[in-house]
């Protein structure tokens, strides 16, 4: 049976109410008597030496506050990184700095130049085109294999060259590593490109800014997946602001996908012109503006070759990467290649040795951050790729070929850097047979083939790495921050309960499933309990919401609040019954003495706490507590993952016929939540599969600048999902045993759909051993006729 | 420009530019914030209104086309006493939307087919959402909540 | 946007009084005029709407039995307007765009500003039509001129456009998957003295008629007539969504389904 509250139960959300009938909060919606509005002026190329900027007729037009060039910020910090890597000779990467407006250099199309403020929007821009701009321009740098040759033009002149870094992990000894593949039986080699994506949340990025001279204080409303993260970097980085003077304010945020995780430079600026110009100060992105000064996506360019042994085991795997970074490192840029790719190139399977090789790369594009998964698709996608076709090559099923190199036993120590705490992979594979009906294939395919259509299977595992982090182990290998998080539980005089989280909810739907939590825990009715998230003048100092780590980390925070809580309670309770505090039950919001009749309700308690007349003397009134978490380990979700699609021979053109989901997520607290989550990756994973392509011509310029040109998944291009997750191996290591759910469905996906492309075009007799992503109907067809 | 309309069954008036949008007249005048903005070429439909009963992109069209003209947005969607409405309840019952910012042209959208086709197929349905965009569900919650709005059966609909 | 003035005239007269100020421009549905404007592309003095005027709204069955749509017609109005008239002239109207915009843009607006991959340009040089505008009526062999250019004049207004009905037609769009606009969008009618091809979102040169597929299917119309047919790939658009031998390549398969849907 069902729940219908509490952990396990699929509560209905209660953030809907507000969002269905237009009463959400968004930043756009925020706006601040006397506001100025801000256009920046941006780089129309992708690279050119700035000569002037003559702003004299601009700060003249009417409306105009004042005008803001790079100049302004000399003073100032400018945009940090988050995350040293060491390369792999033990230097530290090359950082370049990144100013809030340009100084000296354009980097990439987009990059701000002058921003003007003025009375209205439409009166900065009219003054933003009386701005007489010298830039001569210079040669772009935008591929990467280029880029890094000897002598390239270099995208910051003061680095040696465009390499931020060189690194390596697992098995260092190159002979060792060639030996592995010499005495292979089998090697089977891919090149691949992991396309570069746009995130595109469908709220664009926003930032109101508000300063008072009385107080010396600042307000800075921006649409953040971590306040807090971003009142640190722009208070201790930025601008050199004391942070208790500092209150930052995520409201309702229109979707983040980890592009809202970082700290922009619009955000600063914000913050900075409104003391400056003495007035509010708000900037809203267009959707234009965000593509191109949203943090971006993926773009890896990989040879992966692995080696088999004759009886088809996994005896070694080595890759080669090319990772964009883009013209500047945003936030946590330089983590996204390394530590959340390479460590995920075991995947699911034993593969005794591997050796990962990345090599960084500045170009005159727009950074590359973070999006849904972030390294741990690219890892995924070369691995289960290159599997696929060694099947192929060798004739065998490639779900055997899985089944046979998994991982059985745990934990598991990979030989790039993780431990698997639990998994159950032919557990997870049986529920993905089962539910996908792998045994009907044959016979949907035939009737495809009646059509006159190809059909095709494609299977895929994934593992992930998630609820990043232990701070200790994360510091070790170069971030520049803790990665725990933290929660206040908040019990009311008469027994309601406020938390406040570090976590945001930007969709995920706290606002519903960390109440399910604390109400089971206490036996109390869930509308008792409302979520405080977003604001950093009311919640604890969290890290925020990314990496599918809100339930594992922060959750694991509110449970220990929660827990403290209820310690204090059952002592005040055991004042109330004259009993021993150990003899103290607390069910179903009663606390009761163990073997008697004698109890008294949650709400006597909280009350007590609070009018602590007759209470014990030894404990204090109140009932808050906090508790920050800082994880063991990481958590690894794991699944498998079955595409069916329909290619048109005529035109190339796929369609998705059916696609199952088999996840190992743990324990699940709200199972419609967690479907909705599986449902979006994968979503996203088609569309980067299928539709999106961030593209850039050879001066740098953005070819798919809109949405006329990026495709973004629709209704009509996706099929119901089916979704399995009854294989729960619960995370050992986390007191709710969960393991993250948000980023699965854009890892585990791409493969499947591309292996099921080329089943499809192989079993119409086509010997085609990849195709790059997106496999729009132009490439397919020309992979047909090829 | 004076311009004069209804709006979720309310006279209104205002003072406008020619360039003023309507979706901007909605959210800067009206303070009707539930209108949202998402791109700038007309493609993701947060945006869509009702004008004088048609689904309409308000963020490309001028308020002074709507001058006299009978809009219905978001905020006027829920029933008199102020429960949700039948499109509504079943996008919160069906787990229809996550971050929000999408739903209300969404939900207008889906006013608007049910309107003129009151048993949609799921093929229909998906056809008629290609100008909305979500970053979110996927769809397929959207999908089914429109489903199970138009009063079918969607038990059968896998997963969640 | 830079702002401008606005006008709404009730008359075809007065729309062209309107329209004689420097820089003014009429504004139809505006859905590819106002995203135009946003981004600060043009600076029209002024904009007319031609919402306004009743004489140029709706679909209407001529003595001759050509069916007449009125130049503001909204796409969703011929969608179902020209069902029974002119089926797949209203199938045509029903794949623009998406619905909310089908409910502003109109027929007019899209063929003044002939995109070289809007649908309409297709069915109007495919059905042979004629472009009637304030001063004149224009054929639409004469009417397109390449991409975004056309023989309309400043100030001149489409006040409506004339349809032979064909005996049968189809047209076939494979879609861009991005702007929904056509990758590649054939329009085949076929007439009691002849075949008409116009094909659109392929060439660098905007809508054109494939008159080699007409003359084949002029002589025999079946779908294997085209066997043998390709198209030049060298005037075809490459981009993101395709190369140009990928565009020449659906022109085929495209204008080979038309034929299959008008047999």
């Amino acid at each position: 049976m069902p729940k219908d509250s509490g952990i396990g139960a699929s509560s209905k959300r209660r953030e809907d109410v507000r969002f269905l009938t237009g009463a959400g909060n968004y930043t756009d919606d925020i706006n601040v008597r006397g506001q100025a509005y801000v256009y920046f002026l941006r780089s129309d190329i992708a690279h050119g030496r700035i000569n002037s900027v003559d702003t004299s007729t601009a700060e003249g037009m009417p409306g105009v506050v004042r005008v803001f060039t790079g100049k302004d910020f000399e003073g100032v910090g400018g945009m940090p990184c988050g995350w040293e890597v060491t390369d792999k000779h033990g230097a530290p990467m090359q950082e370049p700095p990144h100013p809030i407006l340009a100084q000296g250099k354009v980097r990439h199309v987009g990059d701000p130049i002058v921003a003007v403020v003025a009375d209205s929007l439409e009166q900065a821009r009219d003054a933003a085109e009386a701005i007489d701009l010298d830039i001569e321009e210079l040669p772009a740098v935008i591929d990467m294999k280029s880029a890094a040759q000897e002598g390239a033009t270099l995208v910051h002149d003061d680095l040696k060259n465009n390499i931020c870094y060189d690194w390596q992990l697992g098995e260092a000894d190159d002979a060792k590593v060639n030996d592995v593949f010499a005495n292979a039986a089998h090697v089977t080699t891919l090149d691949l490109v992991n396309n570069r994506l746009v995130a595109n949340p469908m709220e664009p990025r926003v930032a109101v800014a508000e300063y008072s001279r009385g107080t010396d204080e600042y307000t800075l409303y921006t649409t953040s997946q971590n306040p807090h993260v971003i009142r640190l970097l722009m208070c201790a980085f930025v601008l050199g602001l004391p942070e208790h003077k500092v209150r930052v304010v995520a409201p309702d945020v229109g979707g983040g996908f980890g592009t809202k995780i970082f700290h922009y430079a619009e955000e600063a600026f914000c913050t900075f012109a409104a003391k400056a110009c003495n007035r509010p100060v708000k900037w809203t992105a267009s959707r234009s503006e965000a593509f191109m000064s949203d943090a971006q996506g993926r773009d890896h360019v990989s040879t992966i070759e692995l080696a088999l042994d004759a009886d088809n085991n996994f005896i070694g795997l080595r890759t080669n990467t090319y990772a964009n970074l883009g013209a500047y490192l945003s936030t946590f840029s330089s983590s996204v290649p390394t530590w959340l790719h390479g460590t995920l190139m075991a995947g699911n399977y034993k593969t005794p040795v591997i050796q990962v090789n990345v090599k960084a790369m500045f170009t005159n594009t727009v950074p590359v951050d973070a999006y849904r998964g972030a390294g741990r698709p690219e890892a995924t996608f070369q691995l289960e790729r290159v599997i696929d076709k060694a099947a192929r090559e060798l004739g065998v099923d490639p779900i055997a070929l899985r089944r046979q190199n998994f991982v059985t036993q745990f934990p598991y120590d990979t030989p790039v850097a993780l431990t698997y705490d639990t998994g159950d992979y032919n557990g997870t594979m049986d529920k993905l047979e089962a539910a996908a009906d792998l045994a009907g294939f044959a016979a949907r395919r035939a009737q495809s083939e009646a059509k006159g259509k190809l059909r095709g299977l494609g299977v895929n595992c994934y593992i992930e790495a998630c609820g990043i982090a232990p701070s200790n182990i994360v510091g070790m290998l170069g971030a520049r921050a803790g990665l725990y998080d933290a929660a206040t539980v908040r019990v009311n005089a008469t027994g309601s309960i406020s938390v406040m989280v570090g976590a945001h909810s930007h969709g995920q739907g706290h606002e519903t499933a960390f109440p399910q939590v604390v109400a089971d825990m206490i036996g109390i009715d869930e509308s008792m309990v409302e979520i405080v998230h977003g604001d950093t003048s009311k919640i604890p100092f969290g890290m925020g919401t990314y990496g599918s780590r809100s339930l594992a980390v922060c959750g694991s925070a509110m449970v220990k609040a929660t827990e403290k809580v209820i310690d204090k309670a059952k002592k005040i309770a055991a004042h109330l019954l004259e009993a021993s505090e150990a003899d103290i039950e607390l069910k179903d919001g009663q606390f009761s003495v163990a073997g008697t009749d004698k109890s008294v309700a949650w709400g006597d308690v909280t009350l007590t706490a609070y009018v602590p007349h007759n209470y014990p003397l030894e404990v204090e009134p109140g009932l808050e507590e906090t508790a920050f978490y800082d994880p063991a380990n990481f958590t690894f979700p794991a699944g498998a993952y079955a595409c069916e699609v329909e290619v048109d021979p005529d035109t190339g053109q796929v369609t998705i016929e059916k696609f199952t989901a088999a996840d190992d997520f743990g324990n699940i607290v709200n199972p419609m939540i967690v479907d909705g989550q599986v449902h979006g990756g994968i979503g996203q994973g088609i569309g980067q599969a299928l539709l999106e392509n961030c593209a850039y011509d050879e001066n740098g310029q953005l070819l798919s600048a809109s949405f006329m040109d990026y495709a973004m998944p629709r209704a009509d291009d996706v099929p119901f999902y089916g979704v399995d997750h009854s294989s729960q191996t619960p995370c050992t290591h986390n007191p709710l045993g969960v393991k993250g759910c948000g980023e699965a469905g854009a890892i585990g996906s791409p493969p499947a759909v591309v292996n099921a492309v080329l089943d499809a075009l192989n079993s119409g007799g086509r010997a085609v051993d990849h195709i790059d992503m997106p496999m729009s109907p132009s490439r397919v067809w020309t992979a047909m006729h090829g | 420009m004076k311009i004069s309309m209804t709006v979720n069954g309310k006279a209104v008036s205002g003072e406008v530019e020619g360039r003023t949008l309507l979706s901007g007249f909605l959210r800067e005048q009206l303070s009707l914030t539930g209108t949202h903005v998402g791109c700038d070429t007309a493609q993701c439909g947060a945006c869509v209104v009702h004008v004088n009963g048609q689904a309409v992109k308000s963020c490309n069209m001028l308020a002074v086309e709507a001058d006299g003209a009978d809009v219905g947005t978001i905020e006027g969607q829920a029933n008199a006493d102020g429960s949700l409405n039948v499109i509504q309840q079943a996008f919160q019952d069906h787990h229809g939307l996550q971050c929000g910012f999408c739903t209300p042209g969404m939900v207008m959208s889906a006013a608007a087919l049910l309107k003129d086709n009151p048993r949609p197929s799921e093929a229909e349905i998906r056809k008629y959402l290609e100008g909305n965009l979500c970053r979110c569900t996927g769809y397929h919650n959207i999908v089914k909540a429109i489903m199970a709005a138009s009063g079918q059966d969607v038990g059968s609909i896998a997963a969640e | 946007m830079y702002n401008f003035e606005f006008e709404k005239p009730s008359t075809i007269a007065d729309a062209v009084a309107a329209l004689a100020t420097e820089d003014a421009q009429a504004l139809g549905g505006g859905q590819t005029l106002i995203p135009t404007l946003k981004q600060r592309l043009a600076a029209p003095s002024k904009l007319v709407s031609m919402g306004g005027i009743a004489e140029m709204q709706g679909v209407c069955v001529d003595d001759d039995g050509s069916v007449s749509v009125g130049g503001a017609t909204p796409h969703v109005a011929v969608a179902r307007d020209a069902a029974g008239s002119y089926p797949a002239l209203a199938a045509l109207a029903g794949q623009i765009g998406d619905p909310a915009v089908r409910n502003r843009g109109t027929i007019g607006g899209s063929v003044a500003n002939n995109d070289p991959a809007a649908c309409y340009p297709a069915g109007v040089l495919g059905s042979g039509a004629t472009v009637v505008t304030n001063a004149r009526q224009i054929a639409a062999d004469d009417f397109f001129q390449g991409m975004f250019t056309t023989a309309l004049d400043e100030g001149e207004i489409i006040t409506s456009i004339r349809f032979p009905v064909p005996q049968a037609a189809s047209y076939q769009k494979f879609l861009q998957p991005a702007s929904r606009f056509a990758l590649v969008g054939v329009y085949l009618a076929r007439f009691t003295d002849g075949v008409r091809v116009a094909v659109t979102g392929a060439s660098e040169d905007g809508v054109f008629r494939w008159s080699e597929a007409e003359q084949a299917l002029n002589k025999e119309f079946r779908p294997d007539a085209l066997m043998d047919l390709r198209i030049n790939p060298a005037n075809m658009i490459a981009d993101l969504h395709g190369s140009k031998e990928y565009r020449a390549h659906l022109v085929s398969v495209m204008t080979k389904r038309a034929v299959e849907a008008c047999m």
